[in-house]
């Protein structure tokens, strides 16, 4: 395959407005949608406003939506597109925009911090830690996620409800409850917090409705919705909606999730 | 800083909220994003229209040897005998439409509940959204967080209810290994249909999310259960396939309850293996 | 001008990868009010590429392991070069510092007896590394991130605010620390995304900005690998530690060109993968140096069974420290025998199945993949030297990871020099990060909470900061003899033109008349730099940022050139064609970079003198325990014989 001219549509402005900018650019072999903005930026677009930095789909900086559809820059290939096709690239558009493909991600991280924290066991030192590979399998899936928030910007409920942001926490902040309840040594149920609880009562799980956008767009392939939402979701229905379990726990004086 | 943590005030407007990037266009996807959900509605909307049909028709639902889904365990007076079949008159004489409704409930309640249904129908039906990246058509959301939409919490009590009939369809098939004259040791053409789909009912049954659950997923060490971990495992490889078996038992469960309405309406006659 | 926002804090860390995260932590742990600036948005910085693991005794797989033997294989590795001291804490330190993280939340892969599990790489005796599949970094990262996130809602429970005792300044860049005086006083920062420029004084500044990889072609580093702290530390008048070391990871994509120098990680190799050259020959055996002869198996077989059975076998030379195996790389393809592409085969589908490998390297199977369609499962990858990292950096006191020369500047991970001597082992960087980014704030806060009142920002140096990071957007060229102007310079070609530089004349292999060259091109491009020029505004301008970025670039790449030529032996990651042995006199060696004219113009374009003026100074003898852990035999290689008798 030899290098050829391609159409591109870029979205270009910032919050007081802007507009899909058309460019023709040169493509060449073995190339993804990040190395043409760039080929832009230094030939057409010096001040073309883009996030980046690994460049092979480790950061999860580079995220923007390519023909519609939220994906990473870095990890899109040239060579999924027909030649003739005219491509475009916006910034995620569940954020506010600061600049061209820039936008403000702030929302992630404010949700991040009302995520309580890992709570070490007590009675464990550093060193002391004892777990089996088939119990840190499962939140091991969720910690290869790269906080590209891709899933963020695609989820409907924020996407398309801005209103929802603050009760919201967004499926990976949701995935990230589910890791620390399967993580096997967290003790916060012995401080008193009950994940499960919070990830319905304060974090907003109940908006979810399980359309599985989220897995569609990770491009880590965690199964979002499967592995985190889902058991989250039949965390918080142990808890509040199955009167036998409750029960159960009433009688025995145990967490049933031991 | 607005990549900082101040919070940004905020307006309605979904994606043409005045802080993001002014695109006019509700999505800019230009792949057949609407050929899933469209499938999906088509699909649905076809069982239901057949489904309810069959229900309340409440006739040529039993030929000899084979009971057709719909109408198994029948609960109420009216119906029609079969011998040492799934017949318990728990509702008397009372009940005067189809006893098909009375039981149709559990299984029709576990699939509306199921996770995977929802997903099909919140996309195919209630367009929220109808594909990953395109804007939805509703002013306000707020998900399965009150009524009634919070009653899909109730998944797992039509699981356990599931489980029960599937167990009565599970008799229905030993059953089906009777000839007309209810000797035993017998095959014929549905007996291998109500195989395949007491087959998949019990593969989706038990590759429900909920189930997932019960038997392994509250377990925060699986190295200390063993049995339930390996269970657990099972279970879940199961569960990749929710979506199909969803499908697959759905269609073989139609095609169940037509084949013994093709029978009990004499428009076809059972081939007989032995 | 406007009035230059500004805010006090005790500590302020330059850069949130591994190092200054950890530094931020410990810092803000020992009571100090800890601001931490970085380039890119918080938790994406170049840690987040590390996929090996991190290198520490633990001795959870092999018990014969201990922080002697880690010592032992750093200083090898390093070529007896490193910072002794450095090495020794480092080895002490690193087990503690991984435990740690474990209590943070980090979820390392196990061990049956469900500790955490090491694997093998190039240069350790022992299976060492902790790791996470292949993407250990990233697991580093998010716990460090996680952590701070758990401090900041500590604080948020006690003063109702989350950022009262921890701030993250999330992509602002810093274009000078301010002094008062000799002591460090605060930087002076830009905020990417509006322009807007502020101060934060503070006693204390912590410099963890890594490396330099960005100024060569094929590299493996990002963006933000543009020695910022490299210059920082010389612009304030700090010295920068034996910059000719810089290592070419010997496996990086070549294929296809845009993804040219991207990692392939180590553990290819530590996992059982092979290198073939074009005749399907296993090359690396015809590489192994004298001083290794005893150490690698001779013969495939031998090679083969140490996966198995590592205690009667010795380990194939694919595991040979990074230095040998990209020098043996680079070798081949000259002699042509390389892969379409130009480079050589790494192969793991011939000794592992399908499935393992999607396991054990899933995020290789991934890149190959998703980037190269190569499916690594069942063909070769093709693999090449890249710049990876730079051993060299600036000058720091080994226990307390304080700035040689300049009072209240700490400097860790991989922008501080000396721990890895001429070569790292791969492994030894997240260790390092951990061990003296705490180090670093440590003391740190410690020097922050005892000095007697607080150094003074002074308003000139604000004000000249401003004016030189506002330079680009005036560019115009000055007037030449007959009065006419340049054009405003591309600072796009400007950097590309650099790193082809950099990359053909200062690379993997280098010989004197190049370097010469080099200086002359760098001299060349430092004056034409002052004239870049760009378009368009304040706001998250990628073309000002890379202007702004370029001074960095050009005064390490000096440095580099600078120091390698006055090197004339080849150790480690510096090779020299015309001088191609170890020479022991050099050993005992450092090589000190400083600012010529600290106060002067930067754009001294004479290509003799540059901007940089370089020292030898004589390093510290090893101490005599340390140097009982080796065998004499081993030590007549590398030490001169006055430093054996001592």
């Amino acid at each position: 395959m030899s290098g050829y001219e391609a159409r591109f549509k870029v979205w270009r402005g910032d919050t007081r407005g802007g507009g899909l900018e058309d460019f023709a650019v040169e493509v060449n072999e073995g190339e993804v949608v990040l190395d043409i903005i760039h080929r832009l930026q230094a030939t057409q677009a010096p001040d073309l406003a883009v996030r980046w930095n690994c460049k092979a789909g480790k950061c999860g900086s580079c995220s923007a939506e390519i023909n519609g559809r939220p994906r990473l820059m870095c990890m899109t290939r040239m060579s999924v597109f027909e030649r003739d096709e005219t491509i475009t690239v916006t910034p995620l558009r569940a954020f506010p925009v600061i600049r061209d493909l820039v936008t403000d991600v702030g929302f992630n991280y404010r949700k991040a911090r009302e995520i309580p924290a890992f709570v070490p066991p007590s009675g464990l030192g550093p060193g002391e830690y004892r777990m089996w590979q088939q119990d840190v399998d499962r939140p091991q899936e969720f910690r290869k996620c790269i906080e590209c928030f891709l899933c963020q910007d695609v989820c409907h409920v924020v996407r398309d409800h801005e209103e929802n942001k603050p009760a919201y926490a967004g499926p990976r902040f949701l995935m990230r409850t589910a890791e620390l309840d399967m993580h096997p040594l967290d003790a916060a149920s012995e401080t008193g917090l009950d994940r499960k609880r919070t990830a319905q009562d304060d974090h907003g799980l109940g908006y979810c409705n399980i359309t599985k956008c989220c897995t569609e767009v990770c491009p880590e392939s965690i199964k979002i919705t499967d592995n985190a939402l889902i058991p989250m979701k039949e965390s918080a229905a142990d808890r509040k909606y199955d009167p036998l379990v409750w029960l159960g726990s009433k009688i025995r004086r145990r967490s049933p999730a031991d | 800083m607005a990549t900082g943590t101040e919070p940004q005030p905020s307006s309605g407007g979904g994606v043409r909220t005045g802080t993001r990037a002014a695109i006019a266009a509700p999505h800019l996807r230009t792949d057949r994003w609407w050929l899933a959900p469209a499938v999906t509605a088509a699909g649905l909307l076809a069982f239901v229209l057949y489904s309810t049909w069959r229900a309340f028709a409440d006739t040529h639902y039993y030929s000899a040897p084979y009971v057709s889904p719909f109408y198994s365990p029948c609960l109420a007076e009216r119906c029609q005998t079969m011998h040492a079949g799934p017949n318990a008159a728990l509702f008397g004489s009372w009940w005067i439409i189809s006893p098909a409704i009375i039981i149709l409930i559990f299984p029709l309640g576990f699939r509306l509940t199921c996770y995977y249904y929802r997903k099909a129908y919140y996309r195919a039906f209630w367009l929220s959204p109808p594909a990953c990246a395109v804007a939805e058509p509703h002013r306000a959301y707020t998900g399965e967080t009150r009524l009634p939409l919070i009653l899909q919490n109730l998944h797992r009590y039509f699981f356990y209810a599931a489980l029960l009939v599937a167990g009565v369809l599970t008799y229905d098939t030993v059953l089906a290994f009777r000839d007309t004259h209810y000797r035993w040791g017998h095959m014929g053409l549905g007996t291998l249909l109500f195989l395949l789909n007491i087959a998949l009912i019990w593969a989706y049954t038990l590759s429900c999310h909920s189930c997932r659950h019960i038997v392994g997923g509250r377990i925060k060490h699986f190295s200390r259960h063993p049995v339930r971990y390996r269970v657990w495992g099972f279970i879940s490889r199961l569960n990749a396939h929710h979506m199909l078996l969803a499908w697959a038992s759905l269609v073989s469960v139609a095609l169940a309850d037509f084949y013994v309405f093709l029978l009990a309406s004499g428009a076809f006659s059972d081939p007989r293996f032995f | 001008m406007s009035v230059v926002d500004r805010q006090e804090w005790d500590v302020v860390v330059v850069g949130a990868g591994g190092a200054g995260l950890r530094a931020a932590i410990e810092a803000r742990e020992r009571g100090a009010r800890t601001a931490v600036i970085c380039k890119s948005l918080f938790g994406k910085a170049h840690t987040v590429m590390a996929e090996g693991g991190i290198a520490a005794a633990m001795g959870n797989v092999n018990p014969h392991d201990s922080w002697q033997v880690h010592f032992r294989d750093t200083l090898r590795g390093g070529k007896f070069l490193n910072q002794w001291r450095m090495a020794e804490l480092h080895a002490r330190e690193a087990p503690d510092r991984v435990w740690e993280l474990e209590t943070w939340g980090a979820l390392f892969d196990r061990t049956d007896d469900g500790r955490i599990s090491q694997r093998n790489f190039g240069g350790h005796e022992y299976p060492r590394l902790a790791h996470v599949g292949d993407r250990t970094g990233l697991e580093l990262i998010r716990t460090l991130q996680q952590k701070i996130v758990a401090l900041q809602q500590e604080d948020k429970k006690e003063t109702g605010d989350y950022e009262s005792r921890l701030k993250v300044f999330q992509e602002c860049t810093v274009t000078q620390v301010l002094k008062d005086g000799d002591r460090v006083s605060g930087v002076f920062a830009y905020e990417r995304e509006s322009g807007r420029f502020f101060v934060l004084e503070a006693p204390a500044v912590v410099i963890a900005t890594g490396g330099i990889g960005k100024s060569f072609k094929v590299t493996s580093n990002s963006w933000e690998y543009t020695g910022d702290g490299h210059a920082l530390a010389l612009l304030a008048g700090g010295h920068l530690l034996n910059m000719e070391f810089v290592q070419f990871h010997p496996t990086g994509m070549v294929w296809p060109p845009s993804v040219k120098g991207i990692l392939v990680t180590e553990s290819v190799r530590g996992d059982g993968g092979v290198l073939r050259n074009s005749d399907g020959k296993r090359f690396m055996f015809d590489y192994i140096p004298d001083v290794f002869k005893e150490k690698y198996a001779e013969s495939e077989e031998e090679g083969d069974r140490w996966y198995e059975d590592p205690d009667h076998n010795r380990r194939p030379p694919e595991l040979l420290p990074r230095d040998e195996v990209a020098r043996a790389i680079n070798a081949e393809v000259k002699a042509g025998r390389g892969s379409p592409h130009g480079g050589v085969f790494l192969d793991v589908s011939t000794r592992m199945s399908a499935e393992v490998i999607r396991r054990r390297l899933p995020s290789m199977y991934h890149q190959f993949k998703e980037l190269a369609d190569v499916d690594i499962t069942a063909e070769a990858m093709e693999v090449g030297p890249t710049c990876h990292y730079v051993m060299g950096g600036v000058a720091v006191d080994s226990d307390t990871a304080a700035a040689r020369g300049v009072p209240g500047l700490f400097a860790a991970g991989e922008v501080a020099g000396g721990m890895h001597g001429s070569n790292r082992l791969g492994g030894n960087s997240l260790s390092d990060l951990l061990v003296f980014g705490r180090r670093a704030g440590l003391h740190a806060a410690h020097y922050a909470a005892g000095t007697a009142g607080r150094p003074r920002v002074d308003d000139a140096q604000v004000a000249t900061a401003a004016a030189e990071a506002l330079r680009p957007f005036s560019a115009e060229g000055p007037a030449t003899g007959e009065g006419q102007t340049h054009p405003p310079e591309n600072p796009y070609a400007l950097h590309q033109e650099l790193q082809q530089t950099m990359n053909d004349l200062v690379g993997i292999i280098r010989r004197e008349s190049e370097m010469e060259q080099a200086l002359k091109k760098l001299a060349e491009l430092r004056a034409r730099a002052r004239r870049a020029g760009i378009e368009g505004h304040r706001q998250f301008n990628p073309g000002w940022h890379l202007a702004l970025d370029l001074r960095n670039m050009l005064l390490v790449s000096e440095c580099v050139a600078r120091a390698a030529l006055e090197r004339t032996e080849s150790r480690g990651g510096h090779t020299r064609e015309d001088f191609p042995t170890m020479n022991r006199t050099w050993r005992c060696v450092n090589l000190l970079c400083r600012l010529t004219d600290p106060g002067g113009p930067q754009a001294a374009s004479d290509p003799v003198r540059g901007q940089i003026t370089l020292s030898r100074e004589t390093t510290d003898p090893i101490r005599p325990d340390l140097l009982a852990l080796f065998e004499k035999e081993e030590l007549v290689k590398y030490l001169a014989e006055e430093e054996l008798c001592a």
